[in-house]
């Protein structure tokens, strides 16, 4: 009874704060509301059992994704007044298309039916006497290390990718250049000039 | 009053529904496509987490999980991107993202 309550109050908070990411004026609030949106997601994969991919949830998306969409459109100096003209043109197209996936998905949701091989034929199947995050360390490190290491391989090109984006080399800055210093000599440091008396350079 | 996996894929519907809208509404904000590509990827983690605890297979988690990781990659490459664009342009209109004239 207490987990139907609380999966109605995630649910609805969810999608609430859903219809306001996409519908709210300020990206910011989009943003917050994003925000408002994984923690209770988060909430339904604590009910669902998953705490580790909860808490994954909320550091991973909350702690970088959407503090790093909140950099970026405080970063960034748009007019998003402007960006909003011509939204309600979208609307017709936007809302059938939208409207003829939920029926599809509706359709699907309402119709399927779990094959019962499906519940024999599982993968991993999960025993209750450890605890999530046990058990799913006890078959990512092992029988899916690959995906694993692909997945960090993922985060790494990433990054590079990120940084190569970003990274910018301001002219007219004046830089310590290590690699210069350790190669500068004699021959290229210094000049000799023969100066003559009474003239000077 | 039980709440079953058909709930769990009911919200995970609804949750992707609002995402292509969201894309289709914000045609000119790149920034709110991207929160709401961000939106239709958690439903999807929704719909592969409330499989793999109807059907208590763990693997369901273990691609929930590979799918956060390729959706955070995607928000850093993504973003990276999109401030490239502005210094370059000094605006993120879609439509002015013409530039290799594809």
């Amino acid at each position: 009874m207490v987990a139907a309550l609380f999966f109605y109050l995630f649910a609805s908070v969810a999608i609430a704060s859903a219809v306001m990411v996409i519908s709210s004026r300020n990206p910011v609030h989009s943003v917050l509301f994003l925000i408002l949106c994984f923690f209770n997601a988060a909430g339904l994969f604590i009910l669902l059992g998953a705490e580790f991919l909860a808490m994954i949830l909320v550091v991973v998306y909350v702690g970088a994704v959407a503090v790093l969409f909140l950099f970026v459109v405080m970063m960034l100096d748009v007019d998003f007044v402007q960006l909003r003209q011509g939204m309600l043109n979208y609307l017709p197209v936007g809302g059938t298309i939208g409207l003829i996936v939920l029926v599809e998905l509706a359709l699907v949701v309402g119709t399927w039916a779990i094959s019962s091989d499906a519940l024999t034929a599982a993968a991993a199947p999960s025993s209750g006497d450890v605890t999530n995050t046990e058990a799913l360390g006890q078959i990512l490190y092992t029988k899916y290390v690959y995906f694993f290491q692909a997945a960090g391989l993922v985060l790494l090109v990433a990054m590079i990718g990120a940084i190569v984006l970003t990274l910018r080399h301001k002219q007219g800055v004046k830089r310590q250049d290590v690699s210069v210093q350790v190669a500068r000599n004699p021959a290229t440091a210094m000049e000799v000039v023969k100066v003559k008396p009474g003239q000077g350079i | 009053m039980t709440i079953g996996l058909s709930h769990y894929l009911t919200v995970a519907a609804i949750l992707f529904t609002i995402g292509i809208f969201g894309i289709f509404l914000n045609r000119k904000n790149v920034i709110v496509i991207m929160m709401s590509i961000e939106l239709m990827l958690l439903a999807v983690n929704i719909n592969l987490v409330a499989f793999s605890a109807a059907l208590h297979d763990l693997v369901g988690q273990v691609f929930a999980l590979l799918v956060l990781t390729v959706a955070a990659g995607e928000a850093a490459i993504g973003l990276a991107i999109l401030v490239t664009y502005f210094r370059n342009r000094g605006s993120i209109a879609v439509e002015d993202i013409n530039l290799m004239k594809g």
